[in-house]
Order: structure tokens, then C-alpha cells, then sequence
């Protein structure tokens, strides 16, 4: 599994006000506590704070200033991208393309260039689909527009789209299985990935319903997300689903096995 | 029609793990040994790297053994009342690659020998030959934990593998291992999760990875060989593809587990049909260390001097890129 930490995002107040304030400690405390939680990739999203090019480039740059984990960039301003990928110490993850061809035509060679990992969006235009077979269609364009630009899959991440549990409950059944589908898209398959905390937006139960919804969509095939990576019972859930599923060996010690396999 | 390409591309190397120390390196062996390295299953040289060749330890004793056969008597029973001559001739007659020092005398059920008296034989094998020694102790726990201390300290800065510790009694090896610098093997019953346990315990009270070889025991051919060959493979597949916890050397200790079934040892004479008894015991070691091979076993144990040489010649064999 894939973990990609989300809480470096404007949307949140105390990166928000980091933001505005040029506050580094708030962003390298929270970069340090995810990697230190296991994260993979450590997602840095501007949100609202700000729309400034200099100010995204301050944010990455702050954050691999306290750790190596490479990075996802969350922005959707294409315009942007380059600038942000030459800024990254490591290939990052592009958060993220959609399946419209200009989108397509500016992202993919960028990631070709400098060789990151893309989010594929199965969305276009239209907005998000409220099927199955759109899914699937959407996630297919992406992945061979991707395939015929040179990347290899381990390289492409697709994205089902996750819509709030509490408006959209037959989406969320349409997306485990759309991720079932993309499981045999091509062999060896892309990652699938979902953007988790979406699921669980304005409900009640929001730890519970991302922990149950996480491991569903593991057994459907799911391989990376983008979620509170802090969240240990999260974290947890989603190991003992992959052990279960037989990915991984037990041991009775196999959260520490784990764990301490990723801190490397 | 294209023939689809099914090589595998793996993740992780195993660990290399070297036993035996040299004047350089602080000890007074001849040479060191490493084991593991391997970046593939064994000898798919298509997929990946199989840098060291297996290698085979022969069997000695503290004592004299009362229960081994007259078959592996003919070779060894004019030396086995001393490790040391013993020992000399399995490095010079039989071309050991390592001595195993299993000391049987000091079983509390047995001889009940003394750790001093168990560092004496450790000693005497050490001033003897100069190739790099496995120590293995009776297997009672209280007793191994009692005897390893002085055995550990004679051999000081030797590197050499000791063994074993398990998922219940693991403390005093790793101690002794890294104060006196040593190698531990970790053993569990014929289990793989247990095996991943042992090494997760071990690691976590501070004992490096590279200081493990895992010995997950063993069956002999028609006595559960089968079950473990799928638990060596599994496991060093999972090792290959990323678990660090399965990615150690492995070690089949073949001798102890063959020369006690009774297709090797009874005579033609209580069961005809069966062949000559002679030839039976060091074909059916053999053919154990050779299915064990191929699961990926780095390290053997064996006692027959014709086996021994069988195996080394397949191995030899096979080291060709």
C-alpha cells in the first residue's frame, strides 16, 4: 500500500494561516509527523490560501527542507507545474490530470520530462461520472494516452473519483466497482488510488466510514491513497486488509514488521 | 503468435551475511564465507543474480556419537572422539566448506557436559582447522542459554554462526552475538509466520539484519520435505519481493534430519527390495540438499562424505551464468 499524506493543504486553517504568515513550522511539523506515520509521499496542495506560483515553490521547498519523502503536487494550475516539478528533489506524483486531451497534452509531457508519476482523474469536461462504464472509460483514455507517451505503468495512478457517502451513495458502491475493473485494465495493472477523505465529508462517523471504505476498496484492488496518514487505526486497517488478502506475510508482530519497513 | 515474456523482476536482494573472520578482520580464520546476495530465485540467471554459490557445512560432535549409523561410522568413528581430529578431516579429506560444531554433550538429557567443557571443544576445532565454524547448541533452552556465554567468548571475534535462537528464547544469543561478533540463526517449527516473528523480535532488541540466517527446519525426502521446500520458497519469494523480515540466507540442516529415517539407515536385510543400505543413506542426503537447492537454501548441513561431494559438484554445476 501507498500511503500519500494529505494534510499539507490550504484548506486546512493552520496551513492556511503557515501560508500567509510564511510560518515553516506548522508545515515541517506536519511533514515530519506524516513521514514518521509511514507516508510514502507527502501531497502539498495550496488550496484557497493563496495563488501565487512563489508561494507553492515556498511550500514544497519548506517541506523537503525537514524530509526526503518525495513529494505529490496538488494544484490545478497547469501553468504552474513545471515550475513546481523542477523545484521537486525527486520525481513527485502530479495531482492530478484529467481525461481531457488538453490536459492530457500539457501534463503527460511534463511527466515524460522529468520522469514523475501521474494521478489520473477519471473525470472530464462533464464533471464526474455517475456510472461505472464512464469510469472505466475515462480511466481507460487517461491510461493509454499515458502508456503511448512512455509511461510504464507503475507510473500511472487512476482515481475512481470519491463523492461524499452522506450526498451520492450509489456512487460510492460505482467507484469499488470501478476500482475492480481497472484491476485488470492491463497486466501488470496501473495503481489505483482514491482520494479518501471526500467519502466521509460533512458525516458523523468520519473515522469510521474512511476506515471501512478504505479497506473495501483494498479488497477491490485499491493500492494507494491520499489520507490521514496520522490516523493510526487507518493506518492499521488498511495493513491488516492487505494481510488478510495474503500481500504480505503474517507475524504477530506484523503492524511493527510493517511500520518499521516503511521508515527506511 | 509472440511468446509472451514471463520473467519476473524483483524488488529486493536478499541479505549477504559473511561468517568467519580473517587476521583483518579481527579473527584467525583462513578465509570468511558469505552467504545470500541473491537478487532471483536460485540459478535463474535471466531474472536476476545468484552471486555466492551454496555452501555445505559437515556435522561434528562434542562427544562421540552412540546413535549414528555404521554407514557414516566407516568414515568418521577412528576421529570422532575428538572435535579437533574430527573436524581435520572433514576439511581435509572432504572439503568442508564450514564446520558445524553441534554440542550434543551438553544435553542435561545426555552427557550433560559443562560450558567450559563446550568451549574447550569450540577451542580445539578452532586451533585445528582454519575455516569458519558453526556452533549449535543442544536445543534445551535453559542449557543452550547456560553453555553459550563460554563458548561465545572462545570464540571471539571469529564470526562465527551461532545457533539457535527462537520466537521464545532469543535475549542471551543476541547479546552474546554482538558483544563477541558472531552470526545468530533463527529458528521456527516448520512455520513461516513464526519464522517472520523470530526476526522481528531479533531486530527489534537491536541485532542487525545482516546478522541472521533463517532456519525454518527441516524434513528429509518422504518426511515433510515437500511442506517445507513451499514455506523456504514462499518465504524467500516474499523476500524478493520486498520483506525485509524474509529477506535473509536460508539453511537446511539435512545430515541430522536424513540419517535418522529409516530408508536411509535400515539394512536390505529387514527390508529387501530397498537396494543396498550403503548406497541408499548418502543418496537420500543428496537428493534432500538438492530439492532444498532450489528453494533458494544458501547453507547445508550434512554429514555423508559421498553426499557432500554430490552436492558440491551439482552446485558447481550450476554456477554458470
Amino acid at each position: 500500500m501507498l500511503f500519500i499524506g494529505e494534510r499539507i493543504n490550504g484548506g486546512f486553517k493552520d496551513i492556511q494561516q503557515a501560508i500567509k504568515e510564511k510560518d515553516k513550522s506548522i508545515i515541517q511539523q506536519w511533514a515530519k509527523m506524516q513521514v514518521e506515520a509511514g507516508a510514502d509521499y507527502i501531497d502539498v496542495n495550496m488550496g484557497a490560501a493563496s495563488n501565487k506560483l512563489d508561494d507553492f515553490i515556498w511550500m514544497l521547498e519548506t517541506v523537503q527542507e525537514t524530509v526526503n519523502t518525495p513529494l505529490s503536487i496538488d494544484s490545478n494550475k497547469p501553468a504552474f507545474l513545471e515550475k513546481l516539478v523542477k523545484t521537486c528533489k525527486h520525481p513527485p506524483i502530479i495531482n492530478s490530470t484529467t481525461a481531457d486531451q488538453e490536459k492530457l497534452d500539457q501534463i503527460l509531457p511534463l511527466a515524460v520530462e522529468y520522469n514523475t508519476s501521474i494521478i489520473g482523474l477519471c473525470m472530464d469536461k462533464k464533471g464526474a461520472p455517475q456510472d461505472v462504464a464512464t469510469r472505466i472509460e475515462l480511466g481507460a483514455q487517461i491510461f493509454s494516452a499515458a502508456i503511448e507517451s512512455g509511461i510504464s505503468e507503475d507510473r500511472i495512478f487512476l482515481d475512481p473519483v470519491t463523492m461524499p457517502l452522506r450526498y451520492l451513495q450509489e456512487q460510492v458502491k460505482n467507484q469499488i466497482e470501478a476500482i475492480k475493473q481497472f484491476t485488470v485494465l492491463s497486466s501488470p495493472p496501473p495503481h489505483i488510488i482514491v482520494g479518501l477523505s471526500n467519502i466521509a465529508s460533512k458525516s458523523k462517523q468520519v473515522h469510521l466510514i474512511n476506515k471501512v471504505f478504505l479497506v473495501m476498496c483494498i479488497e477491490a484492488g485499491l493500492d494507494a491513497a491520499i489520507c490521514d496518514v496520522t490516523d493510526e487505526e487507518l493506518v492499521d486497517s488498511a495493513i491488516t486488509a492487505e494481510v488478510i488478502l495474503n500481500k504480505h506475510i503474517y507475524s504477530d508482530s506484523y503492524l511493527k514488521a510493517y511500520r518499521d519497513s516503511k521508515k527506511k | 503468435m509472440d511468446i509472451p515474456d514471463v520473467k519476473k523482476t524483483w524488488r529486493n536482494p536478499i541479505n549477504e551475511v559473511t561468517i568467519g573472520a580473517t587476521k583483518e578482520d579481527g579473527g584467525t580464520r583462513s578465509h570468511s564465507i558469505t552467504i545470500g546476495g541473491s537478487t532471483a530465485l536460485p540459478f535463474l540467471y535471466s531474472e536476476g543474480k545468484y552471486p555466492h554459490p551454496a555452501v555445505i557445512a559437515m556435522e561434528i560432535w562434542d562427544i562421540a556419537p552412540t546413535d549414528w549409523s555404521e554407514e557414516l561410522g566407516q568414515y568418521f568413528s577412528d576421529v570422532w572422539d575428538s572435535p579437533g581430529k574430527w573436524a581435520k578431516k572433514c576439511v581435509e579429506e572432504y572439503n568442508a566448506d564450514l564446520i558445524c560444531l553441534r554440542l550434543q554433550g551438553t544435553d542435561p538429557d545426555g552427557a550433560n557436559k559443562s560450558g567450559d567443557e563446550a568451549a574447550k571443544a569450540v577451542k580445539e576445532v578452532l586451533d585445528t582447522v582454519s575455516v569458519p565454524l558453526i556452533i549449535w547448541g543442544s536445543g534445551n533452552n535453559d542449557k543452550d542459554n547456560e553453555v553459550f556465554p563460554a563458548c561465545s567468548e572462545a570464540a571471539a571475534g571469529e564470526r562465527c554462526l551461532l545457533g539457535t535462537i527462537t520466537e521464545g528464547n532469543y535475549k542471551t544469543l543476541i547479546a552474546l552475538c554482538k558483544a563477541d561478533k558472531h552470526k545468530l540463526i533463527a529458528e521456527s517449527p516448520v512455520d513461516i509466520n513464526i519464522a517472520k516473528q523470530v526476526n522481528i523480535l531479533a531486530i527489534d532488541i537491536g541485532l542487525a539484519p545482516e546478522d541472521i540466517v533463517i532456519y525454518p527446519s527441516t524434513g528429509a525426502l518422504g518426511y515433510g520435505l515437500e511442506y517445507v521446500y513451499s514455506i523456504m520458497e514462499r518465504g524467500r519469494i516474499a523476500g524478493l519481493n520486498g520483506d525485509e523480515m524474509w529477506a535473509m540466507p536460508l539453511l537446511a540442516d539435512i545430515g541430522k534430519e536424513v540419517w535418522k529415517v529409516k530408508e536411509a539407515v535400515a539394512p536390505e536385510d529387514q527390508v529387501p527390495g530397498w537396494g543396498v543400505h550403503v548406497e541408499r543413506g548418502h543418496m537420500w542426503e543428496t537428493i534432500t540438499g538438492l530439492t532444498y537447492l532450489q528453494s533458494g537454501t544458501d547453507l547445508f548441513i550434512m554429514r555423508h562424505p559421498k553426499a557432500v561431494n554430490e552436492l558440491k559438484k551439482y552446485i558447481k554445476s550450476m554456477m554458470v551464468e
